[in-house]
């Protein structure tokens, strides 16, 4: 039934100065990709993509950048917190040298991802690209789990200088990669997307979501596809056709923000 | 002796196909090629989502309730699901009547009615919207004077049949188009503010909206809608909806569209006995997903075939004595 069952947080660990991971008893079977809505009672219920998965243990990692994910990064262990989902589609993870370029944040989303493929014993490459050194997140996890990991920031404080589509954009020059999977900026995924050619491409949208069960509306694109129950994950032939994609979003409204002015 | 034709022994009218029932309904100058519509607060934000609803089947179209400015509508959650249906407070969010009209032109070819629903709290915010709504090709417009959770709006200016009297009257004033006026259940007697909106010279009633509630987490001890209560929707109001539909059709000569927990062909046809031309539809796109209109259209295609019944408008008001 979808509505919020309530769980209690395990742990929380700080990633970065401004990310931080909790994780949760959840049994729930769910596979990369798919996101929960997460209640704070009192203050709010948002969309998180899960970003560690183990049989009884879920968690979620995020910045904290508005009321909701603040109250988020201040609860500590035991505080109540409530699940709906897993919800969404989850990634198809087809091919066999996939690259994953992550964007900020989008780490959180394509870890548990990245660590499915390397337990297929399968080799992801995957590309971390923050604003600068301290906003990295998850290199060592993911290392650690096998994956070839490359980092690149915007102001070159480390790896290689310069966007994360930059970089992919190289290495797809060279290399035999067939799948790209990405989450992040959505202009920027729009930029990948360009370049994939005949490639397996998915990418997670987010967009604001009110019911998650695909019945409001306040989350669709294009003609009417749900990013809650459509997506979160889309491929690059669906994505070709929705117009909207690295162009605008819309508020909780329902009103249009291009991305090029958001904030 | 006059030789045996083919015909006298396999007369084609024995064989033949009968025809598809008939499922076109009625409503004053709209003809609706099946009365399913798609109820106001789903799917219908923006012109893509009416798209997908109208290919996958409705027969109408009610877009999301539109008032003067944008409203974000209330913070998560908006929704929670109980073991007998929904309830939601979305709290009337939409981007305002300029924004709106954009969405509006992008389906003035669309090939089946779009109706304008518009909240407002006094008779000139009505008639300004529903001038808007006309001016931007809608069909009809309906009045959302029965949204349970909006503040100043909705059911508050909806439950009292002299302020109802005063915003239909204005509003069949301003614009030429057909207005509905959608009631709320949570009133001591429907009857008599559908009475009232048809004195007002309302085009039709749309009945029901959802109903007054609330849900509470055990474990943290507080209600789950951010609203704290909201509307309650699907299967288990039905009865509820087909009541008012019986009611309100004895007393009203103005076609009455029916609302509340359909979700099979079936439960259109019981409201249309009740007396109801035509029907929306809401949480059942959440039950049985976008495409249910298609679905409960087929239903009720397969009854009236199997009950030979060739149109289906012959079934309006069966269950009155």
């Amino acid at each position: 039934m979808n509505a919020p069952r309530i769980t209690t947080v395990h742990t929380g660990k700080q990633e970065t100065p401004t990310v931080k991971t909790l994780t949760f008893k959840d049994p729930s079977p769910i596979v990369p990709g798919q996101f929960y809505m997460i209640w704070i009672p009192g203050v709010d219920e948002i969309p998180m993509s899960v970003s560690y998965i183990s049989e009884s243990i879920k968690a979620i990692t995020f910045r904290r950048i508005g009321d909701a994910t603040e109250a988020l990064f201040n609860l500590r262990k035991g505080d109540a917190i409530g699940l709906r989902g897993p919800y969404g589609n989850g990634f198809a993870l087809k091919g066999r040298r996939p690259l994953f370029i992550a964007g900020g944040t989008g780490a959180a989303m394509l870890a548990p991802a990245i660590e499915l493929i390397q337990r297929k014993k399968r080799t992801a490459t995957v590309i971390l690209g923050a604003k600068t050194k301290g906003d990295l997140f998850f290199e060592r996890r993911l290392s650690r789990a096998g994956a070839r990991v490359l980092v690149t920031t915007d102001d070159g404080s480390k790896g290689y200088h310069g966007f994360a589509s930059d970089l992919a954009k190289d290495l797809l020059k060279n290399a035999s990669y067939d799948a790209m999977y990405t989450c992040g900026p959505e202009p920027m995924m729009k930029t990948l997307l360009a370049f994939s050619g005949q490639r397996v491409f998915e990418a997670s949208l987010e967009r604001y979501m009110k019911c998650a069960i695909g019945l409001c509306g306040q989350c669709c694109i294009g003609e009417g596809v749900r990013v809650c129950a459509d997506g979160p994950i889309f491929n690059g032939k669906t994505l070709k056709t929705i117009p909207d994609f690295g162009r605008f979003k819309r508020d909780a409204s329902g009103g249009k923000i291009s991305f090029s002015q958001a904030p | 002796m006059a030789p045996i034709k083919h015909t006298d022994l396999y007369p084609t009218n024995q064989y033949r196909l009968r025809p598809m029932p008939d499922l076109k309904t009625i409503l004053g100058p709209l003809t609706l090629k099946n009365p399913t519509i798609l109820a106001s607060g789903i799917m219908d934000e923006d012109a893509g989502s009416m798209h997908r609803m109208i290919t996958s089947g409705a027969g109408a179209i009610v877009t999301k309730s539109i008032g003067l400015d944008p409203r974000p509508g209330y913070p998560n959650p908006t929704i929670v699901e109980t073991p007998c249906g929904l309830l939601n407070a979305m709290g009337l969010p939409n981007p305002g009547i300029t924004d709106f009209t954009h969405e509006l032109d992008l389906l003035r070819n669309a090939p089946v009615p779009i109706i304008g629903s518009i909240y407002g709290k006094d008779p000139e915010e009505f008639s300004t919207l529903a001038r808007h709504m006309e001016r931007h090709h809608v069909a009809a417009v309906e009045l959302n004077v029965s949204c349970p959770h909006a503040k100043h709006y909705g059911m508050e200016v909806g439950m009292d049949p002299q302020i109802l009297s005063n915003i239909t009257a204005a509003v069949t004033h301003t614009v030429h188009i057909p207005v509905y006026v959608k009631l709320s259940p949570n009133v001591t007697d429907i009857v008599i503010l559908a009475q009232a909106a048809a004195d007002a010279h309302a085009d039709a009633i749309v009945a029901i909206n959802t109903l007054k509630g609330m849900s509470i987490d055990l474990d943290v001890r507080r209600p789950i809608l951010a609203n704290r209560t909201g509307g309650y929707s699907g299967p288990a109001i039905k009865p509820i909806g087909v009541r008012c539909v019986y009611d309100i059709s004895q007393h009203v000569s103005i076609p009455v569209i029916g609302v509340g927990g359909i979700t099979t062909g079936a439960d259109v046809l019981e409201y249309l006995m009740a007396g109801a031309s035509a029907v929306q539809i809401g949480t059942a796109v959440y039950l049985r997903g976008p495409t249910v209109f298609s679905h409960i259209t087929q239903e009720i295609t397969d009854w009236l075939t199997t009950h030979h019944v060739a149109r289906l408008s012959d079934l309006i008001g069966a269950a009155h004595p």
